[in-house]
This record gives C-alpha cells, structure tokens and sequence, in this order.
C-alpha cells in the first residue's frame, strides 16, 4: 500500500495551495487556492490533471480546507462551480463564516476595480458555501466508511485548522498554514501525538529563526508612532482578517497606553464586519483573551473608526488599514498611489508578500520608482517598514512539530525552493526522516501502515498479562520477558489469521497433543551410605541453586523439580531409563524426566548430579 | 461488562445514574443531585406579615393521586409549619455513597444536570477518577453549581453559621408527629437514605471539581489509558447534553442517556454516530413521567410494528431514520411554547405579570426568543427580566458555541445573524438581565406588569421566592412552573395562592413509540432497557440479539459478544516471523510469535519488541501434535548416522508401546506411544540428534 501525494500548488512556491492526496484509494484535496500574483491561467491549480473527463465527482472523496485567506480558498467557488464538483468540503465553522466575505471582497476588487473578466460570481460564492459542512476542533469525521478526518488548532489566522486524515492503518496530515507561538489573539497549534506515514507541512519561513516578537512589536509601534508625531500618514495594506485584527489590537493599546489622539481607520465596512464574527467566534482564540471576554471584548476597539474616501487628502495624521494585502490591487494601491510621494508617510508591509505584486517590489529594495499595474510610474519616497512579525510559523518551529509528531515522511510546500532545500537537508540529516520537496504538477510516492489483523483467543490474551521472566547467562544476566512467543499465529487460506496459546494450536488443527520428553535415570549417590533419602534430595538442590541461575526449586520427600524438569528416587531394580553401564554401579538413582522446552536446563541438572556422583565417588575411593 | 443502575432518576432535573464496569474499569455515568427534596425545607421568609399560622391547613390540597399522601391526609394536612425551618442540606445518589471512590476510573458527565452533584464526589481525598464532559456542559453545568451557592448563601445569611457536621433539622424529624410525607423524603422508602443528605459544597469546592475535569470538544474521540476509546455525541435534549460511545478491545458499548431526536434549539440526537454497536444501555426513564403511560398501563407498538413489517428493514434503512427525524414531537414543543407565551401576554393585557420559574437553558432561551418576537410584533409594552446570578454570562456564553446549535440556527451564525431573535432585542433593552434582586439597577428599570425568568424550580431557592410572595395574592398575575414538581409542596409555603398556575411539561426524552423505530435503526446487538421500560412495552419482536432489563440498585451481566479479541501485528514484524509449513496441510501457515503485546488506541497491537536472542537462530519446537511414524524415524536418525531396532511392547496400563533402541554411537533409546514419546540418553549430542530425527517426521512450533 503507499500513499500518493500530487502537488497541484504551492509546489516550491507561495500562492493557490493545493495538495491532492491518495490514501488507500480514497483521494482527498487539502486547500483549494488561487495565486495572488498571477493574472493568467497559472491562478488556479490545474485542475484538468485530476481528471481528464472533468468528472470530479469520482475521483475526489472530499475537499478540506484549512484557513480562509485566497491562497487557500481562493479556487473553490471556481472548481465547485465552473468545474462542477459536488461532493463533500469540510471547513471549520469560522472559515465557513469568513470564506464568503474575503471571496467576495476579491471578487470585487478584481472586477470593479481591475476591470477584469468575472471567473466567478456572487452567487457562486453562495452556492458554493452551501456545499461546505463545518467542523469544530478535534470532531471526529467518518467522511465515508474508511475516511476518518479530525481538525487540529493551527494559530495562523480565526479558524486555521490541521488535518488528520487516516484511511485503514494509513494516517497523514496536512498543517496548511501554522503558528507554534500564541500571538496577540491567537493560540499556537496544537496537536496530539499521532502515528503517522506521511506530514505535509508548510514552510513558508524555512530558515528564519525569530527570537521574542516584543522587540519587533515595539519596533512596529515606534515606527507608526513617529510617523503620525511627524504629522504623516502611515498605510497598513492588510486583508480584512487576521493580521489586522492583530496590528489593530497592538495599535488600540498603544494609543491607550501613551493617550495618542491621532484617529485610526478601517479602510472597509468588511473588516468591522469581521470584529463581529471575532467576537462570535471567541473560543476559537488564545486562552487569554477568551479568559479576559467575559469583562471586556478585545474586539472593540475604541480608537477605530471606518475610513471614508474623502480622507485621503484630507490633512493631518491618521493609520489607515487598507485592504488587500500586498498591494497587489484595489484601495489599498490606490492609496498608496496617492501618499508614496510625501517623505512625512509610512506604509508598513505586514507578513509575506507574494511575488509580482507592488508590495513584494517595496520589500525587495529601496526602489524610488514603482510600477504599477497599468503601466503608471509613482514616486517612492515614503518610508517602508516591514513588520518582522509573522502568523507563519520559523523554522524551529517547523522542526519543533516534525520532531514532536515523528512521520515516517516529511513533504514540504508553501514556501521558496532555495530555503525549502536548506529545511529538507536539515530534516533528513537532524531527524533522520526522509523528507521531500515536489514542484507543483509532481508527485510523491511512500509507503503506508498496514497491520496484519488477526484474531486472539483467550487463553492467549491471558498468558500475555502475566510476566513470562527467562534469565539467560550466557555472557552476562539478561532478562528477557517471553510472554509473546507462548503464542502461536495460524494463518489458513482465505481465512482470518488466528493467535491462539501454543497448547491450542493442535485443537485447532483437530489433532492430538504429543507430548516429546527427555528422561534419564541419573546416577546420584553410592550405595549402602546411611544418609537419609531427604538430605540426599536437599543436598542435591543446594547444589542446582549454586550452578543454574534463576531456578525455583520445588523439593519434597523423594522427588524436587525444576520447571518441567522432574527428578524422583528410583528404587526400582532395573529402569528402562538407565543406562546399563555406569561408572558406579550400586548407586541410588534418581529418574529424571523433562520436557524439550527446558532442554537446556535439564541437561545442565543432569550434568550437576554428574559431578556430584563423581564427587563421592572419588571421596569414597579415597576412604577406601 | 457490568451494569448497576444506582439511581433511576427523575426526570430533567435528576439525571439518572449509573455505574459500568468494561474491561476492568469502573465508569460512572452522572452524578446528579435531587433537587426537588429541598421543598422539604421552608424559604427564607422575607414578608415580616409571614406567618404559617394565617392559613388554614383545609387550603392544601395534595395531589391526590398518591397513595402515600391519601393515607396522609386521614393523618393529619400538611401545614406550611411543618417545614423544616433550618438551611438546606441536599440529597445525593443514595447508592453511590455505598462505592469507595477511589476505585473509580472514569467519570462520565452526559449533561449539566449530571453534574451538580460531582463536587461532592471529588471532595472525597482518595477520588483520583478522569472525568470528562462536554465543554459545554463543563460550562454551563459550572454556571447552575454557581447559581446554586449564590442563591444558597441567602440560606447561610438568614441562619448563620451553623455545626457543619451533623444537622439538628434531623433529629427533629425523627419523631411520631411528622408527616409521613416528609419523612419519606428525608429517609427515604426503605428508611436509610439519610446518608445521602449533605451540606452544599463552596464556590472553592467548584473551582476544585472543576479542574480536575478533562472538556471534549463535539465529536472528539478520547482515549482513556489506551483501552477505552470515549466519543460524546449530542442527544438533542439540551445544549452540550450528549450520548456516549465507548470503543474498546472487547467491543464497542453506546449509552443513550435522555435524548430528543428532534431539537428545536440544540444540535440534532446523533443517530449515524450510534449504528451498529455491540451493546447499547438505554437509560431514558422519560417515560416515567410522561401521562401516556399511565393513563394506559402497556403501550402495544403495534402501529410502529406494523410498519416495521411493511418496508424490509435492510434497504429502507434511511426510511426509518427518516421517520425518527419528523418533527410531530417537536411541533407540539413549539405549540407549548407558544401556548406559555399566550398566556404571558394576556396577564400582561390584564396588568398581571408573569413569573417563570423555569431553569432549563434551552426551554429559557426558546421562550426568550418566542416573548421578544411577540411583543415585539404586538401593542404590548412589557419589560422581560431575567434574574439570575450568572444570566448574562450564560446568555453570552450561548452566542459563541456554533457546533452545539441546530442546523438552522447554526446557518444563522455563520451568515453573521444572531442565532437567537432575542439577542437583537437584547441590544435594544428591551429585555434586562440582573444578577440578582436586589441589585442597584433594577429599582430603577423595575415596571410592572412585567415578564421574569427567575430560578430556582423547586420555589425553595432563588429571586423567585421573593417574586412569588409578591405576587401570590394577585389573581392576574400568573406563575409558569414545571412539571415534574408535585406542586403541593412547592407552593405550599406560599398558600393561599390567587395567581394563576401554569404547569407545563416539556419533552424530556424520548417518547417510548419511538424505542422499537430507534432500535431497529440502530441496530445493536444487545440492548440494556430499564425494567420499567420492558414492563411497558413489547420488544421481542425486534431483530435484536437479545435485550436485558435492569433495574434500580442491581448489578447487570452482560455476556462477552464477540469470542475472539481483535490483534493487530504491524506488517514488519510479521515479515520477521519464522514460518513453518505443515505436513499435509498445505494451506496452513504457523508461526511462533515474537515482540511486545501493547494496548493502543483501544487495540491490542503486537509491534516489535526488544528482540530477544536474535542470534539463536531457528527456535525448536516446545509442542508437537500427531504420532510418530517409527520407519520414518529410524529412515531419518539413519541419515544421521544413528542405528536402532524397533520393538513393540504394551506397557504396565496396556497401552500400546514401541520402544527404538539405539546403541550406535552411543546406548539409548527413544520410547513412543501415541500420546507421547520420551528420549533416554546419556549423551546429550545423541538425545539432540533424536530430537532433530523427532522433528523430521512430528509437526511441531
């Protein structure tokens, strides 16, 4: 069995996640993205590789999708309506709520704005959300009779979700986007210890390593703080959700905090209308501030206002939180258009810009001049600042959760092939996982769990819950428990195997038990001496105990045993198991019986008697 | 497995419990407490004017259905001075005090009423149990212990500090004079439950209970000490109320606690979640309370059956499931609703208030919801108070839980409206939510006529006492109880009474037609009914195993299903077993096994171990089964380069005996019957020799 996983996207890059995976037959899609960047046909994963005939239906069980940004939900509407996939997507409740409001406000920003050709519609949006059924943490889904999904805490953004899937004995997952440090709002991921064949992990931040955030916080408050004491304005491009709920959490203490007058703005009604889903949606944040939710919502802000158009030449400082992110389109590269020019400005980049867009061209280099889309040229000469914080988790914290989880395999997306390569040799030669790292359109291959079912009886069950010591001193004392190899597995054809005790395996074989002993009438002391047959009996254990390690002697009147070792005095004249010859031929004899499981330790008695035969022996020669 | 049902329960408000014993751990399910055996004790009187004296006892009326109280009244009425005048202990599960609490393993809360009586259970030092409960009962079952001490303390303020360690009210109860009624609920039918009477736990008793309690999210499989794999599914009776599902090595169990299939307000009964287990335990003693079956004695489920045999059960499978999910039952709970609300609404047009005394949270927030769209759609200008000492954080608390809503209310919530009609009323004042009676805003806001949800019930405990001794005189006002409560004794202290009584019982469980329709969805092997269940309808005709019925302080067995335990060898230890083939059998395959047995995700999994002497190459056989065919074996020793003759003897018990002398290398022998066979040797190379030569021709592992 092996598990198959097919990168549609965000193969050796950032942008349209998409990871089909082929567990045991049953093929799941996690994320189902769009390419920030792109304007072509390169913007959605190709989905025509998944099926040739266009029937989705069949070849995909289910979509999961992990958090609400575009590089993650973005092709939904897309491939469920233009390209008619009907079956199930599973979403948590919060990105079930948020999805429709981040795909719409795209939409519009590319149609409106862009003037580009529609891809999808309003009512696409609609319908497409119908389909999807919502998830909370750790609910457990049986999509269908085989495929278990669960849903693990990510941090990264209200709603970010890890994936469990497991079919049969195979399990994988898939992280989408992490965070492994609580943030201003948000919890770190969290997820139990899990047997798995195959993680999927993202890495955007393959090789950074990020000490404390507070200084970087600080730095990002002095930064916007000087800019507004100057009189300037300073422009956060952000989406709606996330990072700027975060930023303005920061921003509305710090104006408590040091009684700052300077008015901060949303650039659109959506992200007010994300604070209300926040505060619905309380429990999926950090401990701390659901704890503080009951006395006072951290979602309402005091110094916010919403952002009218008519401000933006309006004089005097203000923040202004502007939508999209990157400014790749839409307000917020129209604002920036307007105030790049004036050196009293501040525009800070919050997180990852994808490549292509405005944003990733200011934090590139200190360019002067700017392109924008269409072919205008803007002046640059306000500050940049780049915000060092990230929902992303570093790379520690990459090698953190790989360490913690143990996978069999390690397959790397959502990130830059250079940093990606460093991550991969660190993660085979640190932890000693394979690990891989496909482009898109690529597909990796590993092999899956499978158990061997079998089924146990009783008596088996039984013999395993007691402890099965065997000593050995063969070199040195080794103790080693043997409860296990008392059981015997049959496996008939076109039959379920069986465990069953080594007594019962004859029986189920409908055959009878031969018992296969060893006996030896043993020699053990000279005739006529006076000694009483009890000493003799006692004598001869003390010596076993002295030679054989760890023997538990049973000893009575005229016999003593050693597991199945049986000695008992023979007072018969002649024994079927005595040899004719022996060195002293009126002697008192012990006749000995054991079975072949104690082979060893019977012959090792035997030898002990032996001696001890000699011994006398010998003391009576010299007597006499 | 093991049932013991210490506490049948009685109906919402007290839970019934049990304990279960699978695989070797002891799990109690609920730990209720008896709320209604507070009416025993008298309010704390706030009318100076108050006094017992003033009303004739020819007012009470009991209800007269009771035998017990039929016989009472030839005694003696029962006056509001017979209550006990002293702060009130509560009653426990009398039976659970007779099991030692550290032997406990799990503790399973299956909804907030479950919970009230768990801290004195963990108060206990050596209780050392993993309990675990739904983040939503954790909550809310916080919110009613909380409730319950603030309203309590009224009690500690009025009486003071009294000897925590033995109530005096007791002793007082003890004599000739006491109504039987009263002394049937402190000691009990059988005359020994003054055990389970105990003094309320503290705020810091909670808070300690509270975190050694172990939250599951919706759905979310846990796994208690790799064997017992522990699932909530939500029952439909309330919000965060939920059915179990425990998946162990022996099988899977389900226990159905009171659940309603048709919620209004919460998240569906989970019927797919429950299919197809091995043992099922219906505890819904709904039934119990409900008039259908008294009134009738034995229900015939003769339509449910007749209907059973028309569709063939195999492939109209979601037909059933169907018919489970049709919202008759829930249709009726709408029309209660709407029938209580009514009645609000015209005492409110008469100048009446309405007092609610109703503590469920879902019946709460419905009627909310229902009396906010009501006066919002009417002329009416009437005030709704809630007063409670955790409303609003209970209220608030309900806004932020999706995943235990209904489908509809759930899409409500996610398109960004609030799930409840009132919460937008809530925004406009219209409905005013204040911890308690005497605080500071309310004087202020008060208007009458008015609409109050106050607790408690049981009209012992809470701002309703105050309420109700307002309102009692006044014929327009009206007072909305639950049924349930034999409203004698609640309202006893208050008599006369001049407002109107509404009683009103809402769906606690499942109603009892339904159990042959759920039963043939479901599916389980064995079911465990409740006696009175079983007395109350026929099931035999179900394609079921068998079905057991327990009843209340007995121990249940339930015999083992499946024979063999499931084992799972992981595939490369398996490749490293040395197998043998078999003579004659060529379709066999045996194997001694190696490696380490663990428990794992309740599966007992067999995975490499220590190796243990990988250098000892190919282990020898320790059992042989079959005979010893003596040419082949002297065929094979000869190989070896040992001689021997055959001779056939009968040993001393007659049975058949061939003896192998052997003399070349050395002297032995090899004796044989066809149970056994023994190899006499002096030298050990020869004896191992023979032993190979045995191997040759006996099957052996």
């Amino acid at each position: 069995m092996a598990i198959d996983c097919f990168v549609l996207g965000a193969g050796q890059e950032i942008g349209k996640s998409c990871v089909v995976v082929t567990i045991n037959g049953k093929r799941i899609m996690f994320d189902c993205g769009m390419h920030m960047g792109c304007d072509d046909h390169n913007r959605y994963p190709d989905f025509s590789l998944l099926s040739k005939s266009g029937d989705f239906d069949n070849v995909i069980s289910c979509i999961i999708v992990t958090h609400f940004h575009m590089d993650h939900v973005g092709a939904l509407p897309y491939f469920t309506e233009v390209c008619g996939y009907n079956g199930p997507i599973y979403m948590s409740y919060p990105t079930k709520a948020l999805s429709p409001l981040m795909l719409e406000d795209y939409r519009r920003v590319m149609v409106d704005r862009r003037g580009e050709e529609e891809l999808f519609t309003t009512t696409h949006i609609t319908n497409c959300m119908k389909k999807v059924i919502a998830i909370d943490l750790k609910q457990t889904i049986q999509v269908d009779e085989d495929l278990q999904i669960r849903a693990y805490y990510a941090g990264h953004v209200l709603g970010a979700v890890m994936v469990y899937a497991k079919v049969g004995d195979a399990a994988i997952v898939y992280t989408g986007d992490y965070n492994m440090t609580t943030d201003r709002h948000l919890g770190a991921a969290k997820i139990d210890r899990l047997q798995l064949d195959l993680l999927i992990s993202e890495s955007t931040y393959a090789t950074t390593i990020r000490g404390s955030k507070y200084p970087r916080e600080r730095e990002f408050l002095q930064a916007v703080h000087k800019c507004v004491a100057g009189g300037g304005k300073a422009l956060i491009p952000s989406f709606a959700l996330g990072r700027a709920q975060e930023l303005c959490m920061l921003l509305d203490d710090y104006w408590e905090r040091m009684n700052i007058k300077v008015p901060i703005y949303f650039s659109s009604g959506l992200t007010i209308q994300a604070n209300m889903y926040y505060k619905m949606l309380i429990s999926w944040t950090s401990q701390n501030v659901k704890e503080k939710h009951n006395t006072h919502n951290p979602f309402d802000f005091k110094n916010v206002k919403d952002f009218d158009r008519s401000l933006i030449h309006a004089p005097g400082p203000c923040v202004l939180f502007a939508t999209p992110g990157m400014l790749c389109a839409g307000f917020s590269l129209e604002v920036f258009k307007h105030w790049a020019p004036s050196p009293l400005n501040l525009v800070a980049l919050p997180g990852y810009s994808v490549a292509g867009t405005v944003g990733h061209k200011l934090m590139a280099g200190k360019p002067t001049t700017v392109d924008l889309y269409n072919g205008t040229k803007v002046d640059v000469r306000c500050k940049i600042h780049q915000v060092a914080f990230s929902p992303h988790t570093d790379a520690k914290g990459i090698m953190d959760l790989t360490k913690f989880l143990s996978p069999k395999n390690v397959v790397l997306v959502h990130g830059e092939k250079p940093s990606m390569m460093i991550l991969k040799d660190k993660i085979t030669s640190e932890l000693d996982i394979p690990c891989f790292v496909p482009a898109n359109g690529e597909t990796v291959s590993v092999a899956s769990t499978t158990f061997v079912k079998a089924n146990a009886s009783d008596m088996f069950l039984k013999s395993c819950s007691n402890p099965n010591l065997k000593f050995s001193n063969s070199t040195q004392l080794r103790v080693t428990d043997q409860r296990t190899s008392d059981g015997v597995l049959v496996i008939e054809k076109s039959k379920k195997a069986k465990i069953v005790y080594q007594d019962e395996v004859s029986e189920l074989l409908h055959e009878k038990n031969h018992v296969v002993s060893l006996a030896y009438c043993c020699p053990v002391k000279a005739k006529g001496e006076s000694d009483n047959d009890v000493d003799l009996i006692k004598q001869l254990s003390a010596k076993i105990l002295k030679t054989v390690s760890g023997a538990q002697i049973h000893e009575s009147e005229d016999c003593l045993q050693v597991g199945s070792f049986k000695g008992s005095l023979c007072l018969k004249e002649k024994c079927m198991h005595r040899p004719e010859i022996s060195s002293c031929s009126e002697a008192v004899f012990l006749c000995c019986n054991w079975s072949v499981a104690d082979l060893e330790l019977g012959w090792e008695i035997i030898n002990v008697m032996k001696l001890n035969l000699d011994n006398t022996c010998k003391v009576k020669g010299d007597l006499l | 497995m093991e049932l013991t049902c210490l506490s049948k329960g009685d109906g919402f408000h007290y839970p019934p419990c049990h304990m279960l014993n699978l695989c070797g751990f002891r799990i109690l399910i609920d730990c209720p407490l008896d709320l209604s055996a507070i009416k025993i004790f008298s309010p704390v009187p706030y009318d100076v004017g108050f006094e017992a004296s003033e009303y004739p006892s020819s007012d009470v009326s009991l209800d007269a259905q009771d035998p017990v109280q039929k016989k009472q009244k030839l005694e003696r009425q029962l006056t509001p001075a017979d209550l006990v005048c002293a702060e009130p202990w509560y009653k426990t599960v009398k039976a659970l005090h007779l099991w030692e609490a550290s032997l406990i393993d799990v503790v399973l809360i299956s909804n907030p009423m479950g919970l009230l009586g768990l801290p004195f259970l963990t108060q206990n030092p050596g209780f050392c149990a993993k309990i675990y409960m739904t983040e939503a009962t954790a909550k809310i079952g916080q919110f009613m212990m909380e409730d319950l001490v603030s309203m309590h303390k009224e009690f500690r303020c009025f009486y003071g500090p009294g000897d925590s360690s033995y109530p005096g009210w007791i002793k007082d109860l003890d004599s000739e004079e006491v109504p039987a009624l009263l002394k049937k609920v402190v000691f009990g039918e059988s005359g020994d439950d003054l055990g389970s009477w105990m003094r309320l736990y503290s705020l810091d008793d909670i808070e300690s209970c509270m975190k050694k309690v172990q939250v599951v999210k919706f759905a979310e499989e846990v796994c208690y000490n790799g064997t017992l794999i522990i699932k909530a599914l939500s029952s439909g009776l309330d919000i965060g109320a939920c059915n179990w599902l425990i998946n162990g090595p022996n099988g899977s169990l389900s226990y159905l606690s009171n659940s309603i299939l048709v919620s209004l307000h919460a998240r569906n009964f989970d019927i797919n979640g429950l299919k197809g287990t091995d043992v099922m335990v219906y505890s819904d003693f709904s039934c119990l309370q409900s008039a259908e079956v008294t009134e009738n004695g034995c229900i015939s489920p003769n339509t449910d059956n007749n209907y059973l045999s028309t569709i063939s059960s195999d492939n109209k499978d979601e037909d059933l499931a169907a018919s489970l999910l049709n919202t008759e039952d829930s249709l009726e709970e709408m029309e209660k609703l709407a029938f209580v609300c009514s009645c609000a609404a015209e005492s409110a047009d008469a100048g009446g208030s309405t007092l609610i005394t109703i503590t469920r949270v879902g019946i709460v927030l419905q009627l909310l919801e229902l009396m906010s769209d009501y006066i919002e759609s009417s002329s009416l200008k009437v005030p709704i108070f809630v007063i409670s000492s955790v409303a609003e954080e209970l209220l608030a608390y309900t806004k932020t839980i999706p995943e235990w809503l209904c489908d509809q209310r759930q899409e409500e919530l996610i398109l960004g409206e609030p799930s409840f009609d009132h919460l937008k009323f809530n925004k406009d004042k219209k409905i005013h939510l204040f911890p308690a009676i005497h605080s500071p805003n309310l004087i202020t806001s008060w208007q009458e006529p008015c609409i109050v949800f106050a607790p408690h019930c049981s009209l012992r405990l809470g701002p309703s006492v105050q309420l109700l001794q307002r309102w009692r005189g006044d014929p327009k006002s009206l007072l909305v109880l639950e049924d349930g409560i034999s409203s004698g004794l609640a309202l006893l202290p208050f008599r006369p009474v001049a407002m109107k009584v509404l009683q009103c019982s809402f769906l606690s469980g499942i109603r009892l037609q339904k159990l042959p329709t759920l039963l043939s969805v479901l599916q389980p092997k064995i079911v465990l009914v409740p006696d009175a269940v079983s007395q109350r309808i026929d099931l035999s005709g179900m394609k079921i195993n068998s079905i057991l019925s327990f009843s209340e302080n007995e121990t249940l067995h339930v015999p083992r299903i499946a024979d063999n335990t499931s084992v799972e060898i992981t595939t490369d230890l398996a490749s490293k077993l040395s197998w043998r083939k078999l003579r004659q059998r060529e379709n066999f395959g045996i194997a001694r096994l190696k490696g380490g047995l663990l428990m794992e995700d309740g599966k007992h999994r067999l995975v490499t171990g220590l190796e243990q002497e990988e250098s000892s190459g190919k282990a020898r056989p320790l059992r042989y089964w079959g005979t010893v065919a003596q040419e082949p074996l002297l065929g094979a020793l000869l190989k070896m380069g040992i001689k021997g003759s055959i001779e056939h003897s009968t040993s001393e018990n007659g049975l058949e005996n061939s003896i192998i002398h052997i003399a070349n290398p050395s002297s032995g022998l090899i004796e044989t019957s066809e149970m056994c066979t023994a190899i006499v040797a002096e030298d050990k190379n020869v004896a191992s020799q023979i032993l190979q030569g045995i191997d040759e021709v006996l099957d052996g592992i």
